[in-house]
Order: C-alpha cells, then sequence, then structure tokens
C-alpha cells in the first residue's frame, strides 16, 4: 500500500514536472526578441545590434513601397517584397525615430518575401528595407516626408 | 474573443493572410495630462503557424502602429485548415488563438 501510495506520488510529481515543461516549451520556441537592436537610438547601432556588423548593400531587388508623403504619421503603409531565392527576414528601419528598427519579419520557407504592415514615423526620413537572402543583406531605402508626426502626442 | 482579426484565404497552391490585431501600441514615448510616462505596453512578437509549422514570425518596436496590420502569404494551406496564431507583448503578457482558412 504505502509502496503504492509512493509511486503514485512519484508519478504526480513526474506528471506535474512534464506539464511545467509544457507549458515553458512555447515561450522558448518563440524567436528571441532583438532587445539591443529594437531599443538601439541610432539606425548604425540597431542594424549593427541586429545584422552583427554587416552591412547592408543597396540593391534594386528589393521592392520599398511607402507613400511620398504621410498625412498622418502615426499610419503608414509600408510594403516590402522582393524576387530574390533564399531570403530569411526583412527588416525595417525609420531613421529618425526615437528607436529606428520598428519591425523584422521571419520568412520561413514556403513564405513568400513579400510582407506589409503600417509604421508610426515622428518626422520626415528615410525608411529603409533590410532583405537578409542567403546570409547576406540587401537594402532599398525611401524618403517619406510626414505632414503630421506620430510620436508623442 | 481575441484580439487578432484574421482573413485567410487559400488561392491556387498558397494562402493569402492579412492580419489585423487590437492593440494600442503603446510607445512609453507618451505623457498623461499630468505628466506622467504612460509606460511602453506593445506587442513584441507575433507568431502563425500551419500544421505546426511556422509560416510567419515578426518582431515588433512601438514605431509599428496602433492596431497593427500585417499580410503575407505561404505555401500550402486549404480552405478548412487552422491557422494558429501567438502574440507575445514586451510586458510578457501572451495569448495564442486561431484563424480558419477560407
Amino acid at each position: 500500500m504505502s509502496m503504492n501510495r509512493r509511486s503514485l506520488i512519484k508519478a504526480v510529481l513526474a506528471g506535474g514536472a512534464l506539464m511545467g515543461v509544457g507549458v515553458l516549451l512555447p515561450r522558448a520556441a518563440m524567436a528571441a526578441w532583438a532587445s539591443k537592436a529594437f531599443e538601439a537610438t541610432e539606425q548604425g547601432t540597431a542594424m549593427k545590434a541586429l545584422f552583427g556588423g554587416e552591412m547592408p548593400v543597396a540593391s534594386a531587388d528589393v521592392v520599398l513601397d511607402a507613400p511620398d508623403i504621410a498625412e498622418n504619421g502615426a499610419v503608414v503603409p509600408v510594403s516590402v517584397s522582393t524576387e530574390m531565392a533564399g531570403v530569411e527576414s526583412i527588416s525595417i528601419f525609420i531613421e529618425n525615430n526615437p528607436a529606428p528598427l520598428a519591425a523584422q519579419f521571419v520568412i520561413p520557407e514556403g513564405t513568400a518575401a513579400d510582407v506589409s504592415t503600417r509604421v508610426r514615423m515622428g518626422k520626415t526620413t528615410n525608411v529603409t528595407a533590410v532583405v537578409k537572402a542567403d546570409g547576406k543583406l540587401y537594402s532599398a531605402t525611401k524618403e517619406v516626408k510626414v505632414t503630421i508626426g506620430g510620436c508623442g502626442g | 474573443m481575441g484580439i487578432m482579426r484574421v482573413k485567410a484565404k487559400a488561392r491556387g497552391d498558397s494562402t493569402d493572410v492579412k492580419m489585423l490585431i487590437k492593440h494600442n501600441m503603446e510607445t512609453g514615448q507618451r505623457k498623461d495630462k499630468s505628466g506622467n510616462v504612460i509606460p511602453a505596453k506593445f506587442l513584441a512578437e507575433i507568431e502563425a503557424r500551419h500544421n505546426g509549422k511556422l509560416v510567419f514570425g515578426a518582431s515588433l518596436g512601438p514605431a509599428v502602429s496602433k492596431n497593427p496590420y500585417f499580410s503575407f502569404s505561404f505555401a500550402g494551406g486549404a480552405a478548412g485548415d487552422t491557422l494558429e496564431l501567438s502574440w507575445k507583448e514586451n510586458t510578457g503578457a501572451s495569448g495564442t488563438e486561431t484563424a480558419d482558412i477560407r
């Protein structure tokens, strides 16, 4: 009887431990948020933190679609696409924002290198899209004029 | 009710996804009426999976607009399939939701 009780306790404990692992796993599976890159206040620092020193090369194969003039800096539509093969990620930087790195998209195999989102822009500045393909970095930059800023307020 | 509004449409051999997430994306730069900084509270990570495989992942900063919008498409997926979605705030809060592919 006592043996049974002991093994029951063991089983419960083991089960509990397994449940703990189950709860923790999804978090571990989440891509680690690159806090250093997102918190950087200079674009160069943010790129360095995100890409580890390598700087992107301007490329006509990166298609960055953003308006010439954004009347409302709080909602600026930005699309990035490329026909390049082996795309791993697409990142969007807004040079004069308090924190220039706005977003990084992971492009798993099978997902099109074509993403759209909407960003905030504090003032008129360059928007840069960086595509990482086969381990190399390519970029496209466009100046967006902002009539009403989207930060602060 | 979740915070994610998703339109996922199977089109031939790929699926187009449009996602709108109800969230203030508080930047941490704004002040309230008495001049106190409103703490940052924004979505930092978004993931979408189809049959357990990651099809879209995003790391976000507070420069992404209020009620974030994303569109993407991935190979595979059929009407009736389920997309598994997850989000995580900078505060550590997180959630999971599902959406049907049409």
